[in-house]
């Protein structure tokens, strides 16, 4: 089981309190775009084994959303973060290259 | 005007643990920008208690604080009051932005009294209810079984619970059978 500290709420969410809102940090292609790119934004998903960046909801909390990042292959949870930003903050990187030197 | 009724109409389950329905109460869903210092007068002014902090519910009888999310909050009032408090709110905020809105009839509120009410609730929901996790004034909104609810502690042997109006029989049912299943023994009980 999951658990997820809500950065909003500041609790440790179980798993069954939150909704899974799959990808992070994807890029909104919209009006004028080309075809590729709007494909690629609307289909196109990583599926990576290990480090990932996911959004998740705090259906049954608060109702916020924020992001999460983890590995897909252990559980093991890096960090969790606000969703109001374009990319991973310092600490959450920094925490993931303690424990998976070489990630990108 | 109808004569009003709360969802469960004052029910009672009756046990070591006593699960009862609070009849009807005022409720208000404000959403606005917390830290605004006017907004932080009127709730008090309307509650006699401070604005409670993160995780925190404020509780003094019928009135009180509760924290919902960082730009929400649930007002307690008196079933009586809750429209007049809702027409204070808007004048005092007029101006800026914010939602004001009398949910009183859309919930039920649930008292939870008894020695071991940790452990009722516990049984329910996904919370870590250990004493030294969570105490009188702290307030979660989770799940309770299959449905959305929000809990807090008035005191070491009382929970309050609210949630939907339409699931207030399926709430009552299943934290009266938690209470009926009697106490796990997980949690150090007071005496």
């Amino acid at each position: 089981m999951l658990t997820l500290r809500c950065p909003y709420c500041g609790v440790d969410a179980d798993e069954t309190d939150l909704h899974g809102e799959g990808q992070a940090h994807l890029k909104r292609e919209g009006p004028g775009s080309s075809d590729e790119d709007f494909e690629d934004y609307l289909f196109m998903r990583e599926n990576p084994k290990g480090v990932h960046f996911e959004r998740w909801r705090h259906a049954y909390g608060c109702g916020k959303y924020f992001h999460a990042a983890r590995c897909t292959s252990t559980l093991q949870v890096f960090g969790t973060y606000s969703a109001q930003t374009l990319e991973p903050p310092q600490d959450i990187k920094d925490k993931i290259s303690g424990a998976r030197p070489g990630w990108s | 005007m109808s004569e009003a009724i709360s969802a469960l109409n004052g029910k009672v389950a009756a046990g070591e643990v006593t699960v009862r329905e609070a009849g009807l109460r005022g409720m208000i869903i404000l959403r606005g920008d917390l830290s605004d210092k006017k907004l932080r007068k009127v709730c008090t002014a309307l509650t006699g208690v401070k604005v409670p902090e993160q995780g925190q519910a404020n509780c003094d009888g019928d009135k009180g604080l509760c924290w919902m999310s960082p730009d929400e909050l649930l007002v307690l009032v008196p079933y009586a009051e809750a429209t007049q408090a809702v027409t204070t709110i808007e004048a005092a905020l007029s101006g800026t932005h914010f939602l004001a809105e009398n949910v009183s009839d859309a919930r039920a509120v649930i008292f939870v009294e008894g020695r071991f009410c940790r452990e009722v609730i516990a049984k329910l929901a996904p919370v870590d209810l250990h004493p030294d996790t969570f105490q009188p004034g702290d307030f979660r909104r989770t799940r309770l079984g299959q449905v959305a609810a929000a809990f807090w502690m008035l005191d070491e042997d009382t929970f309050e619970v609210i949630c939907f109006r339409s699931v207030a029989a399926y709430t009552f049912d299943l934290l009266a059978a938690s209470a009926k299943a009697g106490a796990v023994g997980m949690f150090p009980t007071p005496e």
